[in-house]
């Protein structure tokens, strides 16, 4: 008996009618944490590309924030997959002998890609006060100012040019990155959605579409992680202003509603993009009728009828959507409503991953999912609600720090 | 005619050089010819054929498999299974495949109402395809898993990083995780018996000869004769992976 408790999947599969043998729900909640964590990157990096490429003023700060946001996103997206690793010391290897005929192969080169352009763009649009620090902690006495006044030298890299005419250059390489950027991440994300979208014998996932689908849904998460990020952070600032007198008056102000406003319809644009493929996808499917619907359908309508229609689409889509578009939006109204986005989109994640496993590929029986929850070993924490939790919960660790450097949740009027 | 030391030095040289090239270069060969001449094809390619009129649901091919190629016994995992069908007089079909059908078909099928007629059952043992386009190879992103010139698919132990993407790409279930080796395991023909001579595990278990294993390329192989003759199917053809493990006796209920 405890030989078969070692076997992968076989602790959280039920089996229901005939499944093969060796059929267990392989791809777990790591793998759900993945797709949603790329999402949020790549989102968070689009809302900060929209100011900074199409010049949309109003959200200026908003974009300031997010695009640190994203690199503080960024590596938290590979976290999962070295969760989900059975061999996670050979996690390199994808890097050194990549198969190019496997979408997962080129992830590291994409990534890194990705990694590159939103580290070369925070440099650009921090370069002037990386310098401007630098020198202001030179003569500054004590260990902290010495401490980053090294941290900002190293982070200038020699260049101490902020002239006028410089500073417009860095300007111009901030748009040009930003706007390389908005591909890239897209291709990062659909890329995710390519790894899933490709597997033939997965009949829920093949799709054309998944691609698209996963950008879509991705922007629209990471433009709610941002909002909700900056809201709470805005609103906390707020609270303890208010409590003490050397507050700002920036301090004071909290979260504005124009500038939250303004960025839920880019949220409300990009949730109806997504909402409309999902739809037609499952529209497809349905009229298509191939030999997998059966069983699809039994799934869809059936057992994770409440995952889907209930608590993705009504509670994920449905409810914000409706939230967002009534009148005299106020923060708090948009607060629920983006708790609900990012729900929505993690049980959009969740649906194709575990749902596309919720059948077995003999379409002759089901299998059901139980998210271990305490665990009793190191692969029911990683692969389990603790391990899901930790990744969640690492990127606003790593703003904190990253916060502390490059200080984006200051007003730039 | 006059010539210089330079003049005669350079006239030498090149000679020599001239001289020195075999005619043979100057031969233009054919893309056949070339073919032949750096010939990395094997002259086997393994495939195997299973008679499943005559599988009685034994399981001691399975027993077999496990015994030979180390797979934990009572792990619910396993290369190679037999699976039963029970269609009954209702038009419902009854599949199942405990513990693979290792210890055999000893109960009934709990879900068959023994008050309704049963109108056809059968074993179907099920294995690695090999297949000559396989998904597992395709979305492996190291490299690990890979098909050798003779038409097995094996997978490297030591550089696979189980990601488990083979696992979701392969549309006849057959892989999974080695409990112990913690990498993607799967039938592998018995790669390191059939390459010596000698039959898989489970062909030379089999007493009802339901089960063999041959070379395709070789037209006197009694299993290449049998699929060239006879009538035989193969599973899922819809996924175009040209899978080469032929059936006899396939039923339209075998998923």
């Amino acid at each position: 008996m405890t030989e078969q408790l070692f076997v992968h999947g076989a602790e959280w599969t039920v089996k229901e009618l005939f499944c093969y043998p060796n059929e267990f729900i392989y791809w777990s909640i790591q793998i759900v944490m993945y797709p949603y964590m790329t999402g949020l990157v790549a989102g968070a990096f689009v809302l900060s590309s929209l100011y900074h490429v199409f010049g949309q003023d109003d959200i200026k700060d908003m974009a300031r924030f997010s695009l640190v946001f994203s690199l503080a996103l960024l590596p938290v997206a590979t976290m999962p997959l070295l969760m989900h690793l059975q061999q996670p010391l050979r996690a390199l290897e994808p890097l050194f002998t990549p198969h190019f005929t496997s979408a997962i192969a080129a992830f590291g080169i994409v990534f890194s890609t990705y990694a590159v352009i939103v580290l070369s763009e925070i440099w650009f649009v921090y370069r002037k006060f990386f310098v401007e620090q630098a020198l202001e902690l030179k003569d500054k006495p004590g260990f902290k100012n010495a401490f980053f006044c090294r941290i900002y030298r190293v982070l200038t890299i020699g260049a101490y040019d902020i002239s006028d005419e410089a500073v417009a250059k860095d300007h111009r390489a901030v748009k040009i990155l930003a706007g390389i950027g908005i591909p890239v991440a897209c291709f990062l994300h659909g890329y995710a959605g390519f790894i899933f979208g490709s597997v033939k014998a997965n009949a829920l996932w093949m799709s054309p579409l998944m691609p698209v689908i996963f950008i879509m849904s991705a922007i629209v998460s990471g433009i709610a992680l941002c909002m909700l990020t900056y809201i709470i952070i805005m609103e906390w600032q707020k609270f303890w202003a208010g409590r003490k007198s050397s507050a700002t008056a920036n301090e004071i102000a909290g979260a504005e509603v124009d500038m939250i406003t303004k960025t839920s319809k880019y949220l409300i644009g990009f949730l109806i993009a997504a909402i409309t493929l999902e739809m037609l996808d499952l529209i497809f499917r349905g009229y298509t009728a191939m030999k997998s619907w059966d069983i699809l359908r039994s799934v869809m309508y059936g057992k994770d009828f409440m995952n889907i229609f209930v608590l993705q689409y009504g509670m994920g889509n449905l409810v914000p959507f409706i939230l967002l578009l009534m009148p005299r939006l106020t923060i708090r109204r948009t607060f629920v409503a983006l708790c609900l986005v990012l729900f929505g989109v993690f049980m959009m994640r969740w649906n194709v991953v575990i749902g596309g496993q919720a059948f077995s590929l003999s379409f002759a029986g089901y299998m059901h999912y139980h998210l271990p929850i305490i665990p009793h070993n190191l692969e029911t924490f990683k692969e389990g609600l603790f391990g899901a939790l930790t990744v969640a919960a690492t990127p606003f660790v790593l703003f904190w720090a990253i916060n502390k450097v490059v200080p984006s949740l200051k007003s730039t009027n | 005619m006059s010539c210089s030391r330079r003049n005669f030095l350079k006239t030498a040289l090149s000679g020599s050089i001239a001289a020195s090239l075999p005619l043979s270069m100057f031969k233009f060969l054919s893309p056949a010819q070339v073919q032949a001449a750096t010939k990395t094809e094997s002259d086997t390619r393994w495939g195997f054929l299973v008679d499943t009129t005559k599988c009685v649901g034994c399981g001691f091919c399975v027993k077999a498999c496990k015994k030979e190629n180390e797979v934990p016994y009572d792990a619910p995992i396993t290369r190679t299974w037999v699976e039963r069908y029970v269609v009954t007089k209702d038009g419902k079909t009854h599949i199942d495949s405990p513990k693979g059908g290792r210890d055999g078909f000893v109960a009934r099928h709990e879900d068959v109402d023994p008050n309704v007629e049963i109108t056809k059952a059968f074993f179907v043992p099920k294995l690695c395809n090999q297949c000559e386009n396989p998904a597992c190879v395709q979305v492996c992103p190291v490299g690990a898993t890979f098909q050798t010139s003779d038409g097995v698919v094996l997978i490297d132990r030591s550089w696979c990083i189980g990601c488990g993407y083979c696992v979701m790409a392969c549309p006849y279930g057959v892989r999974f995780f080695h409990p112990e080796l913690k990498v993607a395991e799967k039938c592998t023909f018995c790669y390191h018996r059939i390459t010596k001579g000698m039959k898989t595990a489970c062909v030379q278990a089999c007493p009802f000869g339901a089960r063999q294993v041959g070379n395709l390329k070789d037209p006197d192989d009694p299993v290449t004769k049998t699929i060239m003759t006879e009538r035989v199917a193969v599973l899922k053809d819809e996924y175009g992976t040209k899978p080469q493990v032929f059936y006899i006796g396939l039923d339209t209920n075998v998923r």
